[in-house]
């Protein structure tokens, strides 16, 4: 039987995504709830990514306060997006079909992981201290980079990266979003099947090497699948860097449980109802006069903090 | 049996283990002795092979530790580190039940849960069970841990300082409970001690480390004299016998 606490949050979910498509539904119907349930299937893939990517993140780290956002995957991300732009030329960028770009950019971005991260792992096992370590210090630097690249391409290329530098819901790709959602399928159901395995590994390494898991392994799989999320999430809307922590702190709150069964899948839909109501409250209550990401990170940080101060997040 | 077979390990410029080559004898409780920085816990912890072996070769029933698959070697020996901090919020009856994975592999039957009951009641934590591990004392932490490894049921058990942060009541209830395991079920345990009174009573072999070398080992009655244990510790310890039973004076 679910447990009680996720059919409320699917409740939830499924009324928040009911008031996005039917809130101020006037004029030529069937073409608006079009262009909003594109909006709100990149909502739900975004915050499923980010809620998962979190959790994982968190259970390898062992750690509450580490977020891929905080280790520089998206960082990352940008840069190699950067990176393309910089050595293609923008109008050769712009000429790529969509499919075409998002699989490259995710296919980059797990390698570029992996190399990063496979290294460090080879020469520093398990110093989660120093992963952190070098994890701000590689964000520094892909941003810098970005910043450095970004001044040497033209205005015109520029822009075209800009329209990834900062989150925004309002132009997303029908073609990223299907090579996006396929690609979080796929990922999902692999980490559906992993998922005692994930509640071993939350002991630590030490605990769960002597029940027999080959941790470093599964460790590494883990980062691939974390740098895919990741990669789903910003090629879709950029970075939201608060929502993660956010997210993982409310779903732990609530749930109150190690097992990742219940962890994963209310991180995900606590993700999504926030990113759906905030975004049907910048449309239409602000007008489109700020930015997701502030409405997002100004009541979601009040919220965190208050909770945080009540001692419900631990 | 465990062997290890010179086996050194350094830790930068020092020389923690130092050409140790050892048997460790099935079926019964072996307890690992001597000062700080002897070296006892890298010892353990190359055995259980969370640290693999440098140099030299450790293997378990003849077949090379390195070569044993991780699944395969859980079944077969089950650890209790020291000081382990985790992370995840737990209860006790999780931490406890996660001693079932080797056998479960996430799909506990109804005998999973009747040995996770039992490992609960043999170590006093039947009341706190449903409490968070972060919420207990260190001594009752230190049961759960114990109480993990003892529902892994292995042949093999192998604990770090155990008796860190227990009451003397609990302190010597795991005692005894080692000791039942290893003459009725044929459990074969190798323990860390620092309390020579516990390695005397209840330890039915003795090896003692010193300066990453075997300083001697054996039978626990022919090698835990006064000279022995003042040469290991470099202090004076005596060894006496009263009513029958045998204990170390070191306090003064």
């Amino acid at each position: 039987m679910p447990d009680r606490r996720l059919l409320f949050l699917a409740g939830l979910f499924a009324v928040s995504c009911g008031l996005y498509l039917l809130w101020g539904l006037q004029g030529r119907i069937w073409f608006i709830l079009e262009l909003r349930g594109i909006k709100l299937a990149g909502l739900c893939v975004v915050g499923a990514a980010i809620g998962i990517a979190t959790v994982l993140f968190q259970t390898l780290s062992g750690n509450r306060i580490l977020t891929p956002a905080i280790m520089g995957f998206d960082a990352l991300f940008l840069l190699m997006q950067t990176s393309v732009v910089f050595f293609l030329g923008g109008f050769n960028y712009a000429g790529l079909p969509g499919p075409f770009l998002f699989a490259m950019n995710t296919v980059v971005m797990v390698c570029a992981a992996v190399l990063l991260f496979g290294a460090l792992f080879r020469r520093s096992r398990n110093d989660i201290q120093l992963m952190i370590l070098v994890g701000v210090i590689f964000g520094l630097l892909f941003r810098s980079l970005t910043g450095f690249m970004q001044r040497l391409i033209d205005p015109s290329e520029f822009a075209i990266v800009q329209g990834t530098m900062f989150a925004s819901f309002g132009g997303i790709n029908r073609t990223e979003l299907i090579a996006a959602s396929i690609l979080l399928g796929m990922l999902s159901i692999w980490v559906w099947r992993q998922l005692p395995l994930l509640d071993v590994m939350a002991l630590g390494r030490g605990p769960a090497r002597h029940l027999g898991v080959d941790y470093d392994r599964h460790q590494f799989q883990l980062l691939c699948a974390i740098a895919a999320f990741v990669a789903i999430s910003t090629a879709l809307v950029g970075p939201i860097t608060f929502l993660g922590l956010l997210v993982s702190a409310l779903a732990h709150a609530l749930m109150r449980t190690h097992r990742h069964v219940h962890l994963l899948p209310a991180a995900a839909l606590i993700a999504i109802i926030i990113l759906v109501l905030g975004q049907g409250a910048f449309e239409r209550l602000m007008r489109l006069q700020s930015t997701l990401a502030v409405v997002i990170e100004f009541v979601g940080g009040l919220l965190f903090l208050v909770l945080l101060a009540k001692g419900k997040i631990r | 049996m465990i062997s290890v077979n010179g086996l050194s390990h350094t830790i930068g410029p020092a020389k923690i283990l130092d050409d140790i080559n050892l048997q460790i004898a099935p079926g019964g409780v072996t307890a690992l002795i001597g000062p700080n920085g002897a070296g006892k816990s890298t010892l353990l912890s190359v055995v259980s092979r969370q640290v693999p072996a440098q140099s030299g070769e450790v293997s378990l029933d003849g077949a090379d530790m390195k070569r044993i698959d991780h699944a395969a070697l859980a079944l077969r020996m089950a650890v209790v580190a020291q000081d382990v901090g985790v992370a995840s919020r737990l209860r006790i009856r999780d931490l406890v039940g996660f001693g079932r994975w080797p056998h479960a592999k996430g799909k506990p039957s109804p005998k999973d849960a009747d040995i996770v009951a039992q490992a609960l009641a043999q170590f006093d934590l039947t009341a706190l069970a449903d409490r968070f591990l972060d919420e207990v004392s260190g001594g009752q932490r230190q049961r759960a841990f114990v109480a993990m490894a003892y529902a892994q049921d292995t042949d093999w058990l192998l604990l770090d300082e155990p008796l860190n942060n227990l009451d003397l009541r609990h302190a010597r209830r795991l005692m005894s409970e080692l000791r039942n395991l290893a003459q009725n079920a044929g459990k074969s345990i190798l323990i860390v001690l620092h309390d020579l009174n516990y390695a005397i009573s209840w330890a039915d072999h003795i090896i003692a480390l010193k300066d990453g070398r075997v300083a001697f080992a054996g039978e626990t009655q022919d090698v835990m004299t006064s000279r022995t244990l003042s040469a290991l510790y470099e202090t004076d310890v005596s060894v006496m016998a009263k009513d029958g039973k045998t204990f170390v004076w070191h306090h003064n």
